[in-house]
């Protein structure tokens, strides 16, 4: 994806050096044209085009805000309730991301998201020790959660 | 009304909502039992609050005095990346010098893997 993103502006920057005129708008039409040429020629690359990758991590982006939105309406309707019947519990999540970069995501991701919280990484990296703030009714709803951010993070990390 | 008007006023909803959240928040610090769930409520309800002020003041100067503040927006991102992080080893320096669990937390699947010495010695793990 950086070798693209780089030859993206690498062809921008010649744009403008043939055009001899070095302003935003000429840059902007260089990387334009550079996007063209990459599209064309996408079958000399190994790795998948990098807008696509671009799309996946803004999709990202919107399904953190929303999750982030919904777990503060959850919390404030725990804490709000006049009786508190909570059921905190700790939990394993296996999960089968690689890179360090992935796990400190999906930890600050299920960290900001409805009633849970990363207390622990085990040492081979396999499991996430996650603390639920009321599991009776969630804890299958958190996996669905879970996955769908794994799938997210997947999606935006696959070459 | 003309858009700067509603431009303030909705800096001055978001601004009202940030801190209606930041009130939760510290309605969960004191009602919640233990540092576990209290940290639920210290680190998403406070961020969100944040987020909604900073925001609100972004919006407010957009519109009031047409002032692009890049500062703010920088504080929003800085917020984000360290609010989870902070939250994450607070309950893990907590988990680690042994703090309970509140009486009505229902199981612990760390324990075994932490003390894995203990459980054997005292002969609880079988």
């Amino acid at each position: 994806m950086a070798f693209q993103l780089l030859l993206n502006f690498f062809i921008a920057l010649v744009w403008m050096f043939m055009s001899t005129s070095f302003t935003a708008s000429t840059f902007v039409i260089g990387l334009l044209i550079g996007l063209l040429l990459i599209i064309i020629t996408r079958r000399f690359f190994t790795e998948r085009l990098y807008i696509w990758r671009l799309w996946a991590a803004f999709k990202l982006a919107l399904l953190f805000f929303k999750e982030l939105t919904l777990s503060n309406i959850s919390v404030l309707k725990l804490i709000l309730r006049p009786k508190m019947n909570i059921q905190p519990m700790i939990f394993a999540l296996p999960t089968d991301l690689e890179h360090d970069w992935e796990i400190t995501l999906l930890s600050s991701l299920i960290t900001l998201t409805p009633g849970t919280i990363v207390l622990y990484v085990s040492d081979d990296q396999r499991t996430l020790y996650i603390h639920a703030i009321d599991v009776d009714d969630v804890d299958d709803a958190i996996d669905s959660i879970k996955n769908s951010f794994e799938k997210s993070i997947k999606e935006v990390s696959r070459p | 009304m003309n858009v700067s008007t509603i431009g303030e006023f909705v800096g001055a909803f978001l601004i009202l909502t940030g801190g209606v959240a930041s009130v939760i928040s510290v309605f969960g610090l004191l009602r919640l039992p233990d540092v576990y769930t209290r940290s639920h409520a210290a680190t998403k309800s406070s961020t969100l609050a944040v987020l909604l002020t900073l925001s609100g003041a972004f919006i407010y100067f957009l519109f009031s005095q047409d002032f692009v503040s890049v500062r703010l927006l920088l504080g929003i991102v800085f917020v984000f990346l360290t609010a989870p992080v902070a939250g994450h080893l607070i309950v893990r320096a907590a988990y680690r010098s042994n703090v309970k669990l509140a009486d009505i937390s229902t199981e612990d699947e760390l324990y075994e893997v932490l003390h894995k010495d203990k459980v054997e010695e005292d002969g609880t793990g079988q």
